[in-house]
């Protein structure tokens, strides 16, 4: 246990010196910088208009279609993980319950292709 | 091992294969157009099985490791959920079509679901039991949703999945510390940990948790909230669906949980179960009252009919058991029946929901009115009809258990309830002259409407003989 | 304080306070932001526990996928928060009520925390000695073989999850040009093209 987490003792020191200095140049800026706003400078810029509605729109809906196809794959693939590294351990069940399992996807797969879900437009 | 682990889940695997192969046959022919097909096929499967798993298996095994339980329990619950599944497919063809939503899809998703369902009553340990259920639940989001361009089924479909995810999530936190509490996720294993009379508190939290999210799934108040809506925004099909498989399942699950797992602390459940059960058919007696949409009633009546079904699971007897599942197989049959006239009821080919719209239906159509009123005296449990029997035995078991007020509060709320069966009785005998509904023509669905009536009066003479098998089934369940 | 100990606490810190801003925080999109950092903090103390691959699974699932789906959604929704936020504030007593009395509760149970004396074997009973073995290995032999019932649940649950995004969000436009490959692969150049012999001075 404690040689695992010394393995992860770079990450640790990395990710203290990331957040760090992240703290110490946004506290610099604050301390050190210039700063008089006036009510122009800090409007939205809008090549020189004054900004003609909410930066934020509507996403079409298909972005979440391809998003949502990406997680369950990405899901899929995650499983692939622990069956590749124990894949002398597992045995025949292993390898065949993996073989269904990646068919079962298969066949959602070859339903979303056929279904057009895959085609933008 | 494997292969006999194999066989034992065969029913299931038959017919999760058996959804595959209808979606790529689907997928890759005609799509929507063998969306009619697709959907007998799917019934006459969901039929044939429910007739294999019925003569099939004797005895008591279990597979992978304990994970999955095939008991009469189990058979008991996966025989009425898969033929009430069939029967409401059948009924839901002429419904979609008309309405243009005879996707293959649905067909499909309602095996996936009744595969989740059959998972979720032979569920052996708190992963498979959560497994199970989800697979349950995710098909039921999506086909509440299934009239997409419909803002009231959209909000149907998404109201259950906030309020389905929500209750999952209280299930997992007393899953979790229930395994914090026992160190295994197999019932077999849990109910070892617990002597019997002394309940730790993190395991009561555990219990108390996994029976709140469950009491959700089966819509018992205080987490009833979600069903009216649900009724009412989600197509009729799929409304007569979400009446009757669904909650068999969530029943059997329930009664699985409490007496695998927690069999050793009946007297701590047991006053939770009758605190669901008294809010439950009070809420559903009274709240009913009010209703004009005649699919916002059933929502509350079966929240009521729940809350009967939990008093027999409550009194913690072999005989409690053995009165809620002869309760559920009644109280599926009838809404069968009373579905299957809902889904009749059309004005210029559009459906109607309103209470109204029955006003002197019985002129109409004195043959169907005669049967939908034996239904409604049915559901309102008006003797000699089989709904009787149904509450009977559950006031039976629970006087037998010593709660003796829990019996009188169910007759109460149970007079209650009456009021609004009889008043649609009432309309449709000596309600004002209005404007009829079009003339019912779908041959399946008068079936399952005579059938069902006939039932509940042919059914007072030894009910099928359900209860044997009832009794036998709630053995298995209570050692 | 051991390093370990100092770094548990930094990552529970940080994932009940980011938890605090997921819910607080006006702009939504800052709340998913916040998301992502519990996430992240939480994949730590997955690290802490030693179990590596839990903690992997949350940044490549959660960090990587779900966060962006999250993105997607809160962009998608054209909703005006602010005044989704000043509804809620009129249930705020309440949940804050729910709250504390669930505090209060959870308090209970872990004051008086006790585990069941089998539970030790119990747990033994089913995983793999962790000694010698790495992590994800441990649960690679497990999933695959002792709860293949499960993992394949788990595949079909993700086939659902297909059909239903599918069925629910997939609109087929009409009159749109579609590619289609196999009627472009197997055209017939020469029926494509028309060659005239044009005589001068004349038209077709």
């Amino acid at each position: 246990m404690e040689d695992l987490l010394r393995e992860y003792l770079p990450i640790l020191v990395f990710l203290g010196l990331a957040v760090g200095l992240g703290v110490v140049l946004i506290l610099a800026a604050v301390i050190l910088a210039v700063r008089n706003p006036d009510p122009e400078k800090v409007s939205a810029y809008e090549c020189g208009f004054n900004a003609f509605d909410d930066a934020r729109m509507k996403f079409d809906v298909r972005f979440y279609l391809v998003a949502i196809l990406f997680i369950i794959f990405d899901l899929e693939i995650a499983f692939l993980f622990p069956w590749a590294v124990a894949f002398k351990d597992v045995g025949l069940v292993g390898f065949w319950s993996m073989i269904v399992f990646l068919g079962v996807l298969t066949i959602g797969f070859a339903y979303e292709w056929k279904k057009g879900a895959l085609e933008w437009e | 091992m494997i292969s006999s682990d194999i066989s034992t889940v065969l029913p299931e695997i038959v017919l999760a294969v058996f959804a595959m192969g209808a979606l790529m046959f689907a997928v890759y022919t005609g799509k929507d157009k063998t969306a009619p097909m697709i959907l007998w096929l799917t019934a006459m499967v969901l039929a044939g099985i429910g007739i294999w798993v019925a003569i099939s298996g004797n005895g008591s095994r279990v597979a992978f490791g304990g994970a999955f339980v095939d008991d009469a329990f189990s058979r008991y619950a996966k025989v009425i959920i898969l033929l009430s599944a069939s029967a409401i497919l059948l009924m839901s063809q002429d419904y979609m079509t008309k309405r243009g939503l005879m996707l293959f899809e649905f067909p499909i998703l309602v095996a996936l679901a009744v595969v989740g369902m059959m998972m979720m009553v032979s569920a052996g340990d708190l992963m498979a039991l959560y497994m199970g259920l989800e697979l349950q639940s995710l098909s039921l989001y999506v086909v509440a949703a299934l009239r997409r361009d419909s803002v009231k089924s959209t909000e149907a479909g998404l109201k259950y999945f906030v309020l389905g995810a929500l209750s999952s999530g209280l299930l997992l936190y007393g899953a979790s510390l229930t395994y914090g509490f026992a160190g295994t996720t197999l019932f077999s294993g849990i109910i070892t940990t617990v002597e019997a009379g002394h309940v730790p508190l993190g395991m009561l939290f555990g219990l108390v948790f996994i029976a709140a999210g469950l009491a959700f799934k089966v819509s018992a108040a205080p987490f009833h909230m979600w069903t009216p809506d649900v009724y009412e925004g989600s197509p009729t099909p799929v409304t007569a669906f979400f009446a009757t498989a669904p909650k068999i399942a969530a029943m059997g699950l329930f009664a699985r949980v409490l007496y695998d797992a927690f069999g050793n602390a009946v007297a701590d459940w047991s006053q939770i179960l009758a605190f669901l059960s008294v809010a439950s058919m009070f809420l559903g007696a009274v709240a009913a009252i009010g209703q004009r949409n005649i699919k916002r009633l059933m929502a509350y009546s079966s929240i009521a009919h729940m809350g009967f079904a939990l008093m027999g699971l409550a009194s913690g007897t072999v005989f409690g058991v053995q009165a809620m599942l002869v309760y559920m197989a009644i109280y599926v049959t009838m809404n069968i029946g009373t579905f299957a006239f809902i889904l009749s009821m059309e004005k210029d080919g559009q459906p109607v929901t309103d209470i109204d719209s029955l006003n002197m239906y019985s002129k109409h159509d004195p043959l169907r009115a005669v049967a939908m009123m034996v239904l409604l005296f049915s559901l309102a449990g008006v003797p000699p009809l089989v709904g009787f029997f149904g509450k009977y035995y559950v006031l039976l078991a629970a006087v037998q258990a010593g709660m003796s007020w829990l019996a009188i509060a169910g007759v109460v709320a149970s007079v209650i309830g009456a009021f609004y069966y009889l008043r649609i009785v009432y309309f449709m005998y000596f309600g004002e002259e209005g404007d009829m509904l079009d003339k019912a023509k779908s041959p399946i669905l008068w079936g399952f409407l005579m059938a069902s009536a006939a039932i509940m009066v042919v059914g007072v003479v030894n009910l099928f003989g359900i209860e044997g098998f009832a009794a036998a089934a709630a053995e298995t369940l209570v050692r | 304080m051991t390093l370990t100990a100092f770094a548990f606490y930094v990552f529970a810190i940080t994932v009940v306070t980011s938890g605090l801003f997921v819910v607080v925080s006006k702009n939504p999109v800052h709340s998913v932001l916040w998301l992502i950092l519990s996430f992240l903090s939480s994949a730590g103390l997955f690290v802490l526990l030693g179990a590596e691959f839990v903690a992997m699974l949350l940044v490549i699932v959660y960090v990587g996928a779900v966060a962006v789906l999250f993105l997607f959604v809160v962009m998608m929704l054209d909703v005006d928060f602010a005044e989704l936020k000043a509804e809620m504030a009129k249930y705020v007593p309440l949940a804050l009520l729910i709250g504390v009395v669930l505090l209060m509760q959870l308090g209970m149970v872990l004051g008086t925390w006790t585990s069941s004396e089998a539970a030790m074997d119990l747990r033994g009973a089913v995983a793999p000695a962790i000694e010698g073995t790495h992590n994800t290995a441990a649960l690679g032999r497990l999933i695959y073989d002792d709860y293949i019932y499960l993992f394949q649940a788990a595949g079909l649950i993700l086939l659902v999850a297909m059909i239903g995004a599918i069925v629910l969000t997939l609109r087929h436009r009409p009159n749109i040009k579609r590619q289609n490959v196999m009627a472009q692969m197997h055209r017939d150049p020469a029926k494509a093209m028309e060659l005239k012999d044009m005589k001068p001075g004349q038209g077709l």
